[in-house]
């Protein structure tokens, strides 16, 4: 079932948590939503779910009007970041929950519930832990309770808050991986709220990044990282160096660098910054034309199986790094104190109207 | 062999061990063996029938049955307020939260000579339940409204933490399954507060078998039908019947420690959970 919101604000007293935010979410897509905290991607989940009310604008499911119904009406599964199982059921019968408390006449029969709980049990892949009460088991086990638990009632929307938020980092990544192929295998439409970016690239087929109430970017994982569409998605998105620099009819000048910016055609001498990430950048002894940042080489760190170059611009004195295959570095031999020449094989620049 | 001996790093457990035990004999065991000996002056026959006797067993039937009724109204409204204090914040609401405790401390006494004063037949609600037909002071619904009123903070205090640590999440999860309003507090919220509930109850039920103060006044203290068992043992120890005295207190004791042990097994079952 497709998703759509159109122009939803809220606000905690003067706090915009949502600012005028209209997107549709494809059927049978997994979409993160992505953002520093305080961004309001819960607050469109919580929406979206109707736990929680926007003061204007309006969700709809499947093209319809879903605004005033209730949680309970909007056949919703949400998964919570600390899970919120029922403690004192057994994990059978926190699966089995939605399912019974169904109208009487909707109601499946008992031995259908059994079955259905056990299906769903084998594909969380806790098939013996039945009869366990939640504290009994581990937090990766409990958030596949979770959703379980949210799927028994065949939700035509998965809603997952911060799913993996609580877990320590490998079961984290188990698990991440695991909701991908369980994904694949039942194509329901998921949202998923989450800050790690790592995660939001890995898991989803659409990234939404989302700031201060807004949203600022909606793509696929490669599009939101290698195209980003203005600063702050750039540099949310992974370690970037920051370069000032000035852009005149089409070209942008940093340093002895000087590149062609086609966006900026239009564009007079104004001030502009240019973005690069550590490993989009060469580094170069001798000065090949004019494709190089003319620096100094300030600090040498082989970090596991990449080293990293702390660099100085000569022009400006500002720092910035690179990095290097492990190889490549051996074969340059690079030393404290040299001068080098650092080429940007993809540069994003955007015009100076956002700082970081 | 050499000897072993095992090193503490805390020192004075000889002494303190010592101590502790020698303070809970003096304060606790020896007064409550000395009932049972100075019981045993009777026969068993004289005990039994001192025990049995139908003013006795009248008073039996008061006690625990208005005990038992006071603690399940308690276990109502107690949790009426514990959820209101818990969920909701309005000003005043840490007035309310202390007036809660006020059962605790005031003396028993003082509570026994208010209730009297305000339900007496010409007290100020006494006044308006009278041409209604419906009296309270000097009758076991007197008794009953006394014990309500000592039970109250047992039940509050022992839901309104568990009651604050539920998480608003729980709720919100039953919602968004399907589950009503009614279905979510049923199924979800009253099993989570359950064994608290029952736990708070039992302290309230046992408070009230053993209260003396607040109920002699209220009650009338009239044999057969509005007199308590502690008040029986009181009224044989002015009589100089020690021995009677003593064989209902030993009944008493029993039942208390059997109270106190079924409030234990609670307690352990809920923090279990």
């Amino acid at each position: 079932m497709s998703i759509e919101v159109r122009n939803l604000s809220r606000r905690f007293g003067a706090f915009a948590a949502l600012d005028d935010v209209s997107a549709v979410f494809p059927s049978g897509k997994l979409v993160a939503l992505l953002g520093p905290s305080g961004s309001g991607k819960t607050t469109l989940l919580r929406i979206i779910a109707g736990l929680e009310s926007a003061d204007t604008g309006t969700v709809l499911f499947e093209g319809k009007d879903a605004t005033a119904r209730s949680a309970r009406d909007r056949r919703v599964g949400f998964v919570f970041q600390h899970y919120a199982l029922f403690r004192h059921m057994s994990v059978f019968e926190n699966i089995a929950f939605g399912l019974r408390v169904k109208p009487r006449r909707e109601r499946p029969p008992e031995e259908k519930i059994r079955s259905r709980v056990h299906e769903l049990l084998g594909l969380v892949q806790l098939e013996g832990l039945a009869g366990r009460l939640p504290g009994q088991l581990s937090g990766g086990q409990r958030q596949r309770v979770a959703l379980a638990r949210a799927l028994a009632v065949d939700p035509s929307v998965l809603l997952l808050d911060e799913p993996f938020g609580a877990l320590d980092a490998r079961v984290r990544e188990e698990l991440r991986r695991w909701l991908r192929r369980l994904h694949d295998e039942i194509h329901v439409t998921s949202l998923f709220v989450t800050h790690d970016v790592e995660e939001a690239l890995e898991v989803a087929d659409v990234v939404v990044v989302m700031n201060h109430g807004r949203i600022e970017q909606v793509g696929t994982p490669d599009e939101v990282y290698e195209r980003p569409v203005n600063a702050f998605v750039c540099n949310f998105l992974g370690h970037v160096n920051l370069f000032h620099a000035r852009v005149h009819e089409g070209r942008a000048q940093i340093g002895t660098l000087e590149v062609e910016a086609p966006a900026h055609a239009a564009a007079r001498d104004r001030q502009a910054i240019a973005y690069a990430r550590p490993h989009e950048l060469d580094i170069e002894r001798t000065r090949t034309s004019e494709s190089g940042i003319e620096s100094t080489v300030v600090q040498i760190l082989p970090v596991g199986p990449i080293v990293r170059v702390g660099l100085r611009r000569s022009d400006t004195g500002e720092p910035f790094e690179a990095e290097l295959g492990k190889e490549s570095a051996r074969r340059l031999g690079l030393t404290v104190g040299e001068r080098v020449f650092a080429r940007p094989s993809n540069l994003r620049i955007f015009a100076e109207d956002y700082v970081i | 062999m050499a000897r072993s001996r095992q090193i503490r790093v805390l020192p004075g457990f000889g002494l303190s061990l010592g101590f502790t035990v020698a303070y809970l004999g003096l304060i606790v065991l020896i007064p409550l063996a000395s009932v049972f000996l100075k019981s045993a002056t009777l026969d068993w026959g004289a005990f039994w029938a001192t025990v049995t006797a139908p003013r006795v067993l009248a008073s039996y039937r008061l006690t625990f049955g208005v005990s038992f009724l006071a603690a399940l109204v308690n276990g109502v409204f107690g949790f009426l307020v514990a959820w209101v204090l818990a969920r909701y914040s309005f000003p005043g609401r840490r007035l309310v939260d202390a007036l809660v405790d006020l059962p605790f401390a005031l003396p028993t006494a003082v509570a026994g000579i208010a209730l009297t004063a305000i339900y007496a037949p010409n007290g100020w609600i006494g006044r308006l339940l009278e041409p209604l037909g419906i009296r309270v002071a000097f009758t076991p619904l007197g008794v009953g409204v006394a014990l309500v009123f000592i039970g109250l903070p047992f039940v509050v205090r022992t839901v309104q933490p568990v009651l604050e640590d539920l998480d608003a999440e729980i709720e919100e999860a039953a919602a968004s399954l399907g589950a009503d309003r009614w279905q979510t507090v049923t199924r979800v919220v009253l099993p989570t507060l359950a064994p608290s509930l029952v736990t708070g109850m039992a302290m309230a039920f046992a408070r009230a078998v053993g209260e003396y103060g607040s109920v002699v006044f209220i009650s009338g203290n009239m044999p057969m039908k509005t007199e308590i068992t502690p008040l029986l043992i009181v009224t044989k120890l002015e009589q100089f019947d020690y021995a009677g005295a003593t064989a209902i207190a030993v009944v008493m004791l029993a039942v208390s420690f059997a109270l106190l042990l079924l409030v234990n097994v609670l307690q352990s079952w809920s923090s279990r959970r």
